[in-house]
């Protein structure tokens, strides 16, 4: 089998992104994101494992009425398959446990679990994610964007020392 | 005709989040050295795609609505709600630096093979519950809006638009320039 093709160069899928980007916003009002997604999974699928475990006023109970059949849910459907057709067309599709190049495989599954964990919490304060607020609140240059992405990094960069030793490349 | 044209149904949303997901892809957003690589400052990617993709879409959406072509009042921009949007910016940074994803990434990582991909978006669902646990002990603070509704920069600063743009372009070609010798 013939090599992975490599990434894109940065700057043509940053203007390839914000078309798209702009597209979306003219097409349905708002940009892209994820966890709005993610949360009506969540919230859908603790209810059916535990009928009514989200009762009036607690916040995932509006989210299981809301139900999943949207935009949003559609759209990450659409990344998924986005994403396979991108990384098989251009033979980086690999079944692999990735992670940081130092940890072990038990730790990398339980570093991307409890990654995973504070991600998904901070989104539900933030009220989106890299993609719901970090860029499409920062593209019609909403103050909440920039204020996110200050958080993001800053906060980012400062656990990273912490974690370097665990990301440096073997 | 003037946007946005409310095309919210399942069509759009699936056309859409494949563009999406291609480009993240196809940019190296599903590799988790290239994410962290930028919160070791050692690989500039993550910067060049997100600013690039959002200067781009600001310069089309301030112009469309420059020709009349765009309602902005149909259009979502987010209001500041100081510490929720702050720490929780915060908390998807640390879920980065310790799992080498954000959830969109996390997507196209699952996509292209990586069972770490999937850790992590299962830990969103488990980050979601605690949430939804504490949400209202500190909801009063954290969902405590701060200024008008839907405050954009060009506001807060009392400048134009079109010179936040244009700053945003010469931060990515001074950037750029400085990290030249990193990577293309």
């Amino acid at each position: 089998m013939a090599n992975p093709e490599s990434h894109w160069n940065s700057y043509v899928g940053g203007v390839a992104l914000g078309v798209v980007l702009f597209v979306t916003f003219l097409a349905t009002g708002h940009g892209l994101g994820v966890t709005g997604a993610t949360t009506g999974v969540t919230a859908v699928a603790a209810n059916a494992v535990l009928p009514g475990v989200f009762p009036k006023g607690s916040y995932l109970a509006g989210y299981v009425s809301f139900g999943l059949d949207h935009w949003i849910e559609w759209e990450v459907l659409g990344v998924l398959v986005g994403g396979l057709a991108g990384s098989l067309l251009a033979r980086r599709f690999r079944p692999r446990l990735d992670g940081p190049p130092r940890a072990s495989p038990a730790s990398r599954l339980a570093l991307a679990f409890v990654g995973g964990g504070f991600s998904g919490f901070g989104a539900r304060m933030a009220m989106g994610c890299t993609s719901g607020m970090g860029l499409s609140g920062t593209a019609p240059l909403a103050a909440a964007g920039f204020l996110f992405l200050v958080g993001f990094f800053v906060a980012g960069v400062l656990t990273m020392l912490a974690m370097q030793t665990l990301w440096r490349s073997t | 005709m003037i946007a946005p044209f409310g095309f919210g149904g399942w069509l759009s949303g699936l056309v859409l989040g494949i563009a999406f997901g291609f480009i993240l892809e196809g940019s190296g957003f599903g590799d988790p050295r290239i994410l962290t690589g930028q919160l070791r400052l050692a690989d500039w990617s993550v910067f060049r795609v997100m600013f690039t993709a959002i200067t781009v879409c600001a310069a089309l959406l301030y112009g469309a609505r420059a020709l009349g072509m765009l309602d902005f009042g149909g259009i979502f921009i987010p209001s500041v709600y100081f510490w929720g949007t702050l720490l929780g910016g915060a908390g998807v940074g640390i879920g980065m630096a310790l799992g080498g994803y954000c959830p969109g990434t996390s997507e196209v990582a699952l996509a292209s093979g990586r069972l770490d991909g999937l850790l992590f978006l299962l830990g969103i669902g488990g980050g979601t519950l605690a949430f939804n646990a504490v949400y209202l002990a500190i909801k009063s603070w954290v969902y405590a809006q701060t200024g008008p509704t839907a405050l954009t920069l060009p506001h807060l600063l009392g400048i134009s638009p079109l010179l936040v743009i244009v700053a945003m372009a010469v931060i990515i070609a001074a950037v750029g320039w400085l990290t030249r010798s990193v990577k293309p």
